[in-house]
């Protein structure tokens, strides 16, 4: 059975945490309204700064079905919403010749029913569920073209979608809806007008700190401090694509299993491929710079020992 | 201070003023230029109920949910946020400002470092006047046609207006434009006699006519113009040429979608949203009130870094061609540039390089800009008689230089490159 809605932002705030997830109270604050109001949630941000990682912690704390929207480009509504199983269909119609029915709206009828529908995504998600409302998780809108996002703006007002042949099909209980863009393109105003709106932002040093405590257990308490004080520096520089929280857990991981107790500049250059996915990045770290980080992170933390 | 005025923290229920205060802060916001309407003002008066108002960050970040949907409003609402619900005086002081009959007082001194916007936002009128104080006498203009300027000019341009005459010519001038950019194939289809694949929606339909067989519908991917990023140079060396540019821009904006537009010189401007005004008087004024850099020196490569770090990523999707509006001359010797134009090249599907020096027969790639920039272009094209939006448009639907041309200069560089 699913657990009740979080009752207030603290709540929300613990809900998450008990799914591994480090949240700050601007993301709670956002998420606790777009449950309690049943309102979508639109998070935009770089990528790997967790916003996927909302809904699939919320699908796992909450004990509801995750359904997931991928999008890409050229998305249309027989790959997100339904699809008729033409195959089935035209074996209908053939048996249907066989045995003489002639009656054209009862073939009609017969071929158009449920059982030749197949369900994508979106209808799956207006669907009623034993545990509840799903969460149903569009992810990187951005990837999609105009129309399909004009498309979601009913679905996502009404919460219901018409099958011509059919009717139109409204949601009992209505989903747990989280957007996500890596903004590639603007999403256009009207859809983010129905949401709540969110950037998230790469964490702080203290908040990145705990999410690494709790991601990558493996990796000691110092070198969880040089990564993040490393890392957080990275932040600060004019790359060309900053690493997120996705790539310090990966780097502190990666390190933990190389057993480095203690970052170097030769580890450092050995592993940096896993924190910068570009080679102009690369390149311009490898060397003298990463080393004079280092020595400044290593500097900050003898200034600032942990408590 | 109490942080909010008109509610105690234990009810958690906006009470009628509350409610008021929202809808003024709305309008504050408004003015400063966020897009609010009735529709946000009510979401967030069911939000903070919802919410409660237990502490100011609660609140902050409720109101901050409704009323921001975009990354750069957050300055504005930080600001006007932290104005607005400091005091609940300043509050009524501020709403005499909005209305324009009432005197305007005199605002604090801490509010000196507000961003522009906002304060205009609050104090209509204030914001104007200084503007026409130091509006400097206007400058003699020196034709820097072949010199590099290396002076970064801040100043504010006026446009001539165009007569109405001269806007219909320009859009029939655009009606013919033929850039030759191939159409793109999109994963949507239509309905097609010959297409590739059968249309089983279609055909399914068809079937359950009083036929015999299954008649099969086919269908074939649509096709459509590929997104269109232009980047202008309005540095000194192109001042003559930068009036047709925009108008050229601006038409370009309004006739098809998904068209972005940049301007560079010293720094790099978008302009996109100015221009996607239909008036081309008015657009054309914001788009030159936003621009600082008009006829300065130009530093190619490092507005294309910015350009590549900060915006390629998001106009450059669904295979958009860029068109780049330049004559190559770099005041920085060309730091940076052929790296810079590597990248862009890359991650576009098209980069059509318009230069106006290439009307003059003769022309070399000489400069250093020039050389830098030549090995990364998809297609170079010169611009006879730019002194119509007429002439621009042609010089864009003739065919490009050809390819022997653009071969040879490159052959050349590359020899010159390894003697060196």
């Amino acid at each position: 059975m699913s657990s009740p809605a979080p009752v207030s932002i603290d709540a929300t705030l613990e809900l998450l945490k008990s799914g591994d997830y480090i949240a700050d109270r601007s993301l709670a604050t956002v998420l606790y309204l777009a449950l309690k109001l049943g309102r979508p949630l639109f998070c935009e941000g770089e990528a790997g700064v967790g916003k996927t990682e909302i809904a699939k912690v919320l699908s796992e704390t909450l004990r509801r079905p995750l359904i997931r929207l991928q999008c890409y480009e050229g998305l249309d509504v027989a790959s997100a919403v339904y699809e008729w199983n033409y195959s089935r269909q035209m074996i209908e119609i053939r048996l249907a010749e066989a045995q003489g029915v002639h009656d054209r709206g009862q073939l009609a009828a017969d071929i158009f029913d449920e059982r030749f529908l197949i369900r994508r995504p979106l209808l799956e998600a207006l669907s009623p569920h034993t545990e509840g409302a799903p969460i149903l998780l569009i992810d990187e809108l951005d990837r999609t073209d105009e129309p399909f996002e004009a498309y979601l703006l009913e679905v996502l007002s009404d919460f219901q979608v018409t099958i011509p042949e059919l009717g139109t099909v409204k949601a009992t209980q209505k989903p747990i809806v989280i957007i996500t863009s890596n903004r590639t393109r603007e999403i256009h105003d009207a859809l983010k007008r129905r949401c709540f709106y969110h950037w998230v932002d790469y964490p702080d040093l203290e908040r990145e700190l705990e999410i690494l405590k709790v991601k990558a257990p493996g990796a000691g308490e110092r070198l969880s401090r040089q990564v993040v004080g490393f890392v957080q520096e990275l932040r600060k520089l004019d790359l060309f694509k900053a690493p997120g929280v996705a790539e310090s857990i990966d780097w502190a991981t990666a390190l933990s299993e190389l057993n480095a107790l203690d970052l170097n500049p030769k580890t450092i250059n050995d592993t940096l491929g896993v924190l910068l996915k570009y080679q102009d990045d690369i390149q311009r770290l490898q060397g003298s710079e990463a080393a004079e980080i280092l020595r400044q992170v290593n500097a900050d933390i003898a200034a600032q020992p942990l408590g | 201070m109490n942080a909010l005025p008109d509610a105690s923290p234990s009810s958690g229920r906006p009470t009628g003023r509350l409610a008021n205060n929202i809808v003024h802060f709305a309008r504050t916001l408004r003015t400063a230029g966020l897009r609010v309407g009735p529709g946000q003002v009510l979401r967030a008066i069911e939000a903070v109920e919802a919410a409660g108002l237990g502490k100011r960050d609660d609140f902050y970040w409720t109101l901050h949910s409704v009323f921001v949907n975009r990354r750069d409003q957050r300055e504005i609402f930080d600001q006007a946020f932290h104005v607005y619900w400091r005091n609940p005086r300043l509050l009524e002081k501020m709403m005499e400002m909005l209305l324009p009959q009432v005197g305007v007082p005199a605002l604090p001194e801490d509010r000196k470092q507000l961003s522009r916007r906002l304060q205009d936002a609050l104090q209509p009128g204030r914001g104007e006047a200084p503007r026409e104080e130091d509006g400097e006498p206007p400058q003699v203009e020196i034709e820097a046609t072949f010199t590099v300027s290396d002076r970064e000019v801040l100043q504010h341009r006026d446009f001539e207006q165009m007569s109405q005459t001269e806007i219909d010519q320009a859009l029939r001038a655009i009606a013919h434009l033929r850039l030759a950019v191939p159409l793109r194939r999109t994963r949507r289809y239509q309905p097609s006699r010959r297409g590739a694949r059968v249309d089983f929606r279609a055909s399914l339909r068809r079937a359950l006519r009083p036929e015999g067989l299954i008649d099969l519908r086919r269908r074939e991917p649509k096709l459509r113009p590929p997104p269109l990023v232009v980047l202008c140079d309005i540095s000194g060396s192109m001042a003559r040429y930068t009036r047709m540019f925009l108008h050229f821009m601006h038409a370009i904006t309004n006739d098809r979608d998904r068209v972005h537009c940049f301007t560079f010189g010293t720094r790099l401007s978008n302009i996109s949203r100015a221009l996607r005004n239909k008036d081309v008087d008015f657009a054309l004024q914001k788009a030159s009130a936003q621009v600082e850099d008009w006829s300065g020196g130009t530093r190619i490569g490092q507005t294309l870094h910015e350009f590549n770090n900060k915006w390629s990523r998001r106009v450059l999707g669904q295979g958009a061609v860029v068109l780049l509006i330049t004559d190559g001359l770099d005041r920085e010797g060309a730091a940076g540039l052929a790296e810079e134009m590597e990248r862009l090249h890359k991650s576009c599907a098209r980069l059509i390089w318009l230069n106006p020096l290439l009307r003059y027969g003769a022309y070399e790639p000489k400069s250093q800009g020039n050389k830098a920039m030549l090995p990364h272009v998809d297609e170079f094209r010169p611009v006879h008689n730019l002194d119509s939006l007429a002439g621009l448009i042609a010089a864009l639907s003739t065919t490009p230089v050809g390819d022997k041309r653009l071969a040879q200069w490159r052959m050349d560089l590359r020899k010159s490159g390894s003697d060196a």
